[in-house]
């Protein structure tokens, strides 16, 4: 616990943000493996197709996936089961919990409620895109500065819904920034941390 | 989930055309629109929406606000629920509709959410939500468990013996306050619907909840011209202070003179099985001195015809004071 309370010396912190920098580089790997996967199975070649499977193209992180996916798969499913991008997390699955939010165009929105066919052609961006390890994304950055996490499940949905807020109508105070942060559910309860982390970085900004 | 077919129509004739061939209206139908997916994606995950196809609209020109000359405002049925609440017009004119939006679900789901879809969002009735149970509205003739059973949330104006379901919307309040219509396109042509003749009773067919027949697409909402200066405030009270459904609600459109009330639109969300403007709460206002003892005098004659259930009779005296409260809150703008 000593060391939690002293970031600059070695950490379960520090550990798991290095940890982190190794999951980030395997689903950047599982990514480009996906890739030849997936066109493998729009050339038809490797995979059964699935029956009324729509081809679409997902411009993520900057990254096209050309794809087939059955209609029935959501954009969450979508990002973690078929492109390997598991930083976006699923909850609630209805969305009431707010953990799977990414950016479409900008953005946010709950990627359980929308399909993965609904957005051929848009720009999707999640947590995996907005910072890297070595270049953290400023709400990235203040989530760690601030401690505004426990478990960490919730945490990608959380920096998503707050790098997206940045640019949204939003009072000064706590109170508005709460308000707007409603839809992201934690169960550890580190709102208070989280609310910080949001109005240093708006502050700074 | 159900299997489905995913289209994407053309245009607006192809989508129309489309879904002309489901054997139901709209809501529970065989062809569904999908808009901002925010209920049906939703209900299609708990199998209580099971279309076997799917339009989706998203692509269509419907997206658009735009002023109408001589005032009012033309609202297209997938603007996004934020777009419309954050509008500079909407915030200036027509407060009580943004006020509305901003209490109602979440800064992600307001994004993705249309005007069209929470038109027709579904209620929040567990019930309704979970097939294991019988729902009138969902399975008609199979009974309502809901009123002998959980019914804390549900409506108390508008029941029937068939249904006490709550219409969930908080737009919805806030347009019948401000006398939308709502302007729909179907097979035999454009027409227009008042607001107030929108959303149906439940009577004896809950299943069915809009005038909507095969095919109908909405494509806008019109807002007439903004009564200036009037006060306007939407007021909702719920269990927990933020993304939940309303208790209580209610939408308040007020011009006072001299202290007296000259202009009163009333409409109360989270009691009613539609958006429930209130004409009794109107007429109680109208010609009357703006003060505490009038106001009191709309919410009893608002909540006069409310039948409550084995857990919400609670609901009736907090609608009368949520009422009450956004009226005092009306008067001091």
């Amino acid at each position: 616990m000593t060391n939690d309370d002293h970031p600059s010396e070695p950490s379960r912190r520090q550990f798991l943000l290095t940890g982190g920098s190794a999951v980030a580089a395997s689903v950047l790997a599982a990514t480009v493996g996906d890739e030849t996967h997936v066109a493998q199975t729009v050339a038809g070649a490797a995979v059964p197709a699935v029956e009324g499977a729509v081809p679409i193209t997902l411009r993520i992180n900057g990254t096209d996936h050309a794809i087939r996916i059955d209609p029935r798969t959501t954009l969450l499913d979508c990002l973690r089961e078929t492109l390997a991008l598991t930083g976006t997390k699923k909850g609630c699955d209805h969305g009431q919990c707010g953990a799977c939010t990414v950016h479409v165009d900008g953005r946010r929105v709950l990627s359980c409620l929308n399909l993965a066919v609904m957005h051929d052609g848009h720009e999707i961006t999640t947590i995996e895109g907005l910072g890297t390890p070595e270049a953290m994304h400023p709400m990235q950055t203040a989530f760690y500065t601030h401690d505004a996490y426990q478990c960490g499940y919730c945490t990608s949905g959380q920096i998503m819904s707050a790098s997206a807020l940045l640019k949204e109508p939003c009072g000064p105070d706590d109170a508005a920034v709460k308000e707007l942060m409603s839809g992201n559910i934690c169960r550890c309860g580190a709102y208070a941390n989280i609310v910080a982390a949001i109005q240093q970085v708006r502050k700074s900004a | 989930m159900h299997r489905y077919e995913y289209v994407r129509p053309a245009d607006q004739a192809a989508a129309i055309a489309a879904a002309a061939q489901a054997t139901t209206a709209q809501q529970g139908a065989d062809v569904r629109f999908l808009a901002g997916g925010t209920t049906l994606i939703d209900l299609m995950k708990l199998n209580v929406e099971t279309p076997t196809r799917v339009l989706d609209i998203n692509p269509l020109p419907l997206d658009r606000i735009d002023v109408a000359s001589g005032g009012g405002m033309r609202i297209g049925a997938m603007v996004r629920n934020s777009d419309l609440a954050n509008d500079a017009t909407v915030q200036k004119q027509y407060s009580v509709l943004s006020q509305a939006i901003l209490q109602g679900a979440s800064a992600q789901i307001r994004n993705m959410a249309t005007v069209g879809g929470n038109l027709l969002q579904r209620t929040r009735c567990v019930y309704f939500r979970d097939t294991a149970m019988a729902c009138n509205k969902r399975e008609p003739g199979s009974g309502c468990p809901a009123i002998t059973g959980h019914n804390r949330t549900l409506a108390l104006l508008g029941v029937s013996e068939q249904c006490i379901a709550t219409n969930p919307s908080d737009m919805c309040v806030a347009l019948a306050a401000l006398e939308a219509t709502v302007h729909i396109q179907g097979t035999k042509g454009a027409r227009d619907v008042a607001f107030g003749d929108f959303h149906l009773l439940p009577g004896n067919t809950p299943h069915r909840e809009t005038v909507l027949e095969p095919g109908d697409l909405i494509t806008h909402v019109t807002l007439p011209a903004p009564i200036a200066p009037s006060k306007q405030v939407y007021l909702k009270l719920r269990d927990r202070a933020s993304y939940e459904f309303a208790l209580a609600s209610a939408a308040v459109v007020l011009t006072i003179e001299n202290g007296s009330i000259t202009y009163a639109r009333i409409a109360l969300g989270g009691v009613g099985t539609k958006p429930w403007r209130s004409a009794e709460a109107e007429t109680a206002l109208t010609g009357r001195p703006a003060n505490d003892g009038t106001f009191r005098q709309a919410a009893e004659a608002a909540l006069g015809a409310a039948t409550p259930q084995s857990e919400n009779e609670f609901k009736i005296e907090l609608a009368k004071r949520c009422l009450t409260q956004a009226l005092r809150m009306a008067m001091a703008r």
